[in-house]
Parts: C-alpha cells; sequence; structure tokens
C-alpha cells in the first residue's frame, strides 16, 4: 500500500559529513558494485565502452564552489542518494504500490515486481534520488543496502551500507536518527545537521553536516604593502651579471 | 521535463475523447442509431487510443492491472479507476443509444461526472507535484477541464458552451503561462536550498557527478524544447483558441466545426508539447540547471 505509515520510531539513515568527504567517488562505485551484484535488477549500463556512455547510478557525488563574502571560495564535495524522507511524495503518487515506506525502520523501497516504470515517482522526488533502469525498466533506487544491514552471515563491521563501509575519509555515517541517543543522531546535534529543500515538506531523514570554518590565514602587517622591498647589493659573480647587464 | 510524445498524445486524445463522452453523457447531443454509434466510436477512440498510448511510456507495461490499486494515495491509480470506470458506464449507455432507441438518462449523468474526474484526474498528476513549481498550482486542472470540455464541446457541435469554455480555457491558458514563469523563483526553491549551503555563500554547481548523460537529465532536465518557447505559445493559442472561435462564429457548420476541431487538437498538442518541455524539475538545481 502506497499510503505512508504511521511514522516510526527507528529511523534508519544516513550522515554525511560535508565536511570530510574528499570527492573521490568510491561510495559511489562501491555502491554500484553491491548493489549490481545483490538485491534487485542489476544497474545497468547503456553504451558503456562506447562515446555516449550512460547508466543507473543510487548514489552520485556532485561537487559545488561555495564563495562566501569576504574570504576565499569553497569547494565543496556533496555525495547524494536517497533520504528516505518520512513525508515521502515518491511513495504516495505510486499507482501500484511498488514504492513503499517500510513500518519498521522507514526505509524507502521499491518492490520490483509491482513497478510499472511510469516514472511518476521520480518526478515527485525533489533530489533525484530515483533512477529508471533502462534495461529492466523499473525504478532503482538507494535501499540503504537493506540486504547487508540486517544480514549475519556478513561479519558485524560489514553490517553497514556499502558506501559506508567503503568510505575512506569517514564522511559517511550509519545508524538510528529516530532514537536521539545514537551515534548518528549526536554527530548531527553536534554539528547542525541540516535537511535538503526543507521548504518542500518532505522531512528527509538523512542529514548532511555543513563544512567547518576554514582557517583563517594569520594576520598580515596592514603596512606590508607599502614597505619597499629589502634588497642587498648582490656580492660576487651574480653582484657581477647584474652590473655587466645594468651596463648593456 | 521532457516532452514524451506518449504522453501528449495521450492527454490531448483522451482530454478530448472523455471531453465528448461528458457532453454525449449529458445528452447534447441527444444522438440515437447510427449517428450515435459514429459518436461513441469517435470518443471511445479518442479516449481509448489515448489511454493504450499511455502505456508506451511505461518500463514494464504487462503488469498494468496493478495501477488500479492504490487509488487511496495516487491520482495516477485514481485515473485509471475512473477512466475505466467512465467506460464501462458510457459503453452501457452508447449501447442504449446505438442499437435500443434508448437514453438511460441517469446512467448518462453518471458518465457525464466520471469523464469530468477523469480529467481532473489526469490534470492531479501533473499539479500534485510540488517539485514542478509549474504544474503545482489550480490553473492546471482549471486548464486541463477547459480544454477536455471545450474541444469536446466542439466535437459534439455545441458551439455556444464550447466557444464560452474555450474562451475561459484561452484566458487561464495565458494567467497560467505568465504566472507560471515565476512561480519557479517565487517558491524560493534554488541550489542554496537544494545543497544546503545557501547560507554560506554564493553557490555554484562546480563539477557534475558524471561526465555523460543520464536519466536525471533527460527526463528532468530537458533544456532544448525551451529555445523556442515564445513562437510556440503563440502558435498554440493561435491554434487552440483563436483559430477554432473564429472558425464557429463565421458558420457552425459540420465542416466549419471539423476544421475548428483539426486547429484545435493539433494546437493543443503544441500547447502539452509547452507544457512539459516548459516545466522546471527543482532536481535540475543539482546540476545548476532549470
Amino acid at each position: 500500500m502506497t499510503t505512508l505509515p504511521e511514522p516510526s520510531t527507528k529511523k534508519l539513515g544516513l550522515v554525511i559529513d560535508l565536511d570530510t568527504c574528499v570527492g573521490c567517488h568510491a561510495c559511489v562505485v562501491s555502491c554500484k558494485g553491491w548493489n549490481t551484484e545483490n538485491y534487485g535488477a542489476p544497474l545497468s549500463d547503456q553504451d558503456p565502452y562506447g562515446a555516449d556512455p550512460s547508466g543507473t547510478f543510487l548514489n552520485r557525488v556532485h561537487s559545488y564552489e561555495v564563495q562566501p563574502e569576504t574570504g576565499p571560495a569553497q569547494l565543496i564535495h556533496f555525495p547524494k542518494s536517497c533520504l528516505h524522507c518520512e513525508d515521502a511524495p515518491c511513495v504516495t503518487v505510486c499507482p501500484t504500490g511498488a514504492s513503499y515506506k517500510r513500518s519498521e525502520d522507514g526505509i524507502v523501497l521499491v518492490n520490483e515486481d509491482a513497478c510499472i516504470g511510469c516514472g511518476l515517482c521520480a518526478w515527485a522526488c525533489p533530489y533525484g534520488a530515483r533512477e529508471m533502469d533502462q534495461a529492466a525498466g523499473v525504478m532503482k533506487k538507494c535501499t540503504l543496502c537493506v540486504d547487508r544491514i540486517y544480514n549475519e552471515n556478513l561479519p558485524e563491521e560489514d553490517r553497514v551500507p556499502s558506501c559506508v563501509r567503503t568510505c575512506p575519509s569517514g564522511a559517511r555515517h550509519f545508524g538510528d536518527l529516530g532514537d536521539e541517543t545514537s551515534e548518528v543522531s549526536q554527530l548531527v546535534a553536534a554539528r547542525g545537521g541540516m535537511d535538503l529543500m526543507p521548504e518542500l515538506g518532505t522531512k528527509p531523514v538523512n542529514k548532511y553536516l555543513p563544512p567547518r570554518p576554514k582557517d583563517v590565514p594569520a594576520d598580515l602587517d596592514i603596512l606590508a604593502p607599502y614597505l619597499e622591498p629589502v634588497s642587498g647589493t648582490q656580492k660576487g659573480f651574480l653582484g657581477w651579471l647584474d652590473k655587466a647587464l645594468e651596463k648593456l | 521535463m521532457h516532452p514524451a510524445g506518449s504522453v501528449i498524445l495521450f492527454t490531448v486524445a483522451s482530454g478530448l475523447g472523455f471531453g465528448l463522452l461528458t457532453w454525449l453523457g449529458l445528452g447534447l447531443p441527444d444522438v440515437r442509431g447510427w449517428v450515435a454509434f459514429f459518436y461513441y466510436a469517435l470518443a471511445f477512440a479518442l479516449a481509448v487510443g489515448g489511454l493504450l498510448a499511455s502505456t508506451f511510456h511505461l518500463g514494464n507495461p504487462q503488469r498494468f492491472l496493478k495501477a488500479f490499486s492504490q487509488w487511496r494515495s495516487s491520482w495516477l491509480s485514481r485515473e485509471g479507476c475512473l477512466a475505466v470506470a467512465c467506460l464501462l458506464v458510457m459503453g452501457v449507455f452508447a449501447l442504449g443509444a446505438v442499437f435500443y432507441d434508448a437514453a438511460w438518462q441517469a446512467l448518462g449523468y453518471v458518465g457525464a461526472a466520471l469523464s469530468v474526474l477523469t480529467v481532473f484526474a489526469t490534470s492531479m498528476i501533473y499539479a500534485q507535484l510540488k517539485t514542478v513549481p509549474r504544474w503545482n498550482h489550480w490553473s492546471t486542472p482549471v486548464l486541463f477541464l477547459a480544454l477536455s470540455l471545450g474541444g469536446g464541446g466542439l466535437l459534439a457541435g455545441q458551439v455556444g458552451p464550447a466557444v464560452g469554455l474555450l474562451c475561459l480555457a484561452g484566458v487561464i491558458q495565458l494567467f497560467a503561462w505568465l504566472s507560471g514563469d515565476g512561480r519557479f523563483q517565487a517558491r524560493g526553491t534554488n541550489i542554496g536550498t537544494a545543497t544546503g549551503l545557501g547560507v554560506r555563500g554564493i553557490v555554484r554547481a562546480f563539477e557534475p557527478p558524471h561526465t555523460g548523460n543520464n536519466y536525471l537529465l533527460k527526463e528532468m532536465v530537458h533544456q532544448v524544447g525551451r529555445k523556442h518557447a515564445v513562437k510556440l505559445r503563440m502558435i498554440a493559442f493561435a491554434l487552440m483558441i483563436a483559430a477554432p472561435l473564429v472558425l464557429v462564429m463565421i458558420s457552425s457548420s459540420a465542416l466549419m466545426i471539423c476544421l475548428a476541431v483539426t486547429c484545435h487538437a493539433l494546437g493543443t498538442f503544441a500547447q502539452r508539447w509547452l507544457f512539459f518541455a516548459e516545466a522546471e524539475h527543482v532536481v535540475g538545481l543539482y546540476y545548476g540547471k532549470r
């Protein structure tokens, strides 16, 4: 049923640290790998070695330049995947019931056997989190690696989403954002975690940690530009060369 | 948004078809026998043809039956249910008119109401999307309904009401274009709120996540079509509203009405193409595009 369930107490999601992300795209590759080999239809590529390659990804890393009023511009790498919104507009628009939000942990999933591939959920999502797989004709989206996080066949340290496990800079955190005492909730509280496009009322579960302020360069003497450069007269060979060239 | 041919054909054809069914259900004109047969054949061909066209853009159309299940929450599902209900009711009503020389009028009124509701549900598929500010407005359903009933009225030969409805559609269309142009900006969603970085300074998309194209860009950041938007608006308005009005005012003969309907349909194709091509999805912001 594509009506939204009552908000769950458990809200699994990601916290992405924009201060730490180095933009290496390892999470993108790892996500594509895991989700091609496991749950649901593989993430296909079209014309992968040709002139116009494209493909399905559940996670993509943008890069933005932010120019503050004063000071140097800052480059911010910005991974983006499904935010597992509490008020997920992609769920309610689905005509078949394929798109749903789990009542037990809040993960938004697609039942691919029921998806007719109409694409309306991708239209309803403001974040571009859903991509239609061109080979399978069904909608693909981040599953929060539902086939890893509860998978008792995996070692415990691997029971997190593939992107989180892979991130070499520790910029991705996974946990229960419905539990105020969880590590991710504390991180969000301490660092002022934010929502994307809060004005659209989707109430995303995933949070983004804003970049920390940059170090300010040490103060220079304000008179510095007016000072003559201190230049001693050159001696030896360079001194001779200097004089010789002056005379020319 | 990408103006997919199948969806344009669907909204235009089924809009006209359900518009005509509305008038037929109201008994305007009250037709019987062979005349009724041709009227209903045309209405069903347009409505059903449009619905079939809409399945061409589906990834897995063989599962279409499931689309009737989520009418509680989904406008797309509601549209499917209403369309089928309308076609069934009007099918029975048509049987009476064609074979039994009877107008089971109560059934006709129900069918007419279902036709209007079907077109309303179609329009709400678009109007509900907060992600496309241009569509997310009351003018979208009003325009769809006015065009459907106006165009259907022409087909049904109801010149008086059709002229009124087309005038209304014209006014709403102009309002929708003019007010729609500024709505994206007015909603306050921009690259700053999309990234949450707007409070820190001026945000610029520095590097996209992929060098090639992708589904999101193809489907929702269609920019090519906007190039000739102003010219197309004039063509659409002239054909969809102005030409049919002038033609039926000159004469309301069957030939003139045919010509007016043809003009109207062609204009509606152009209008519907623009409806999609000009609609800007907020996801474009992540790519520094509109």
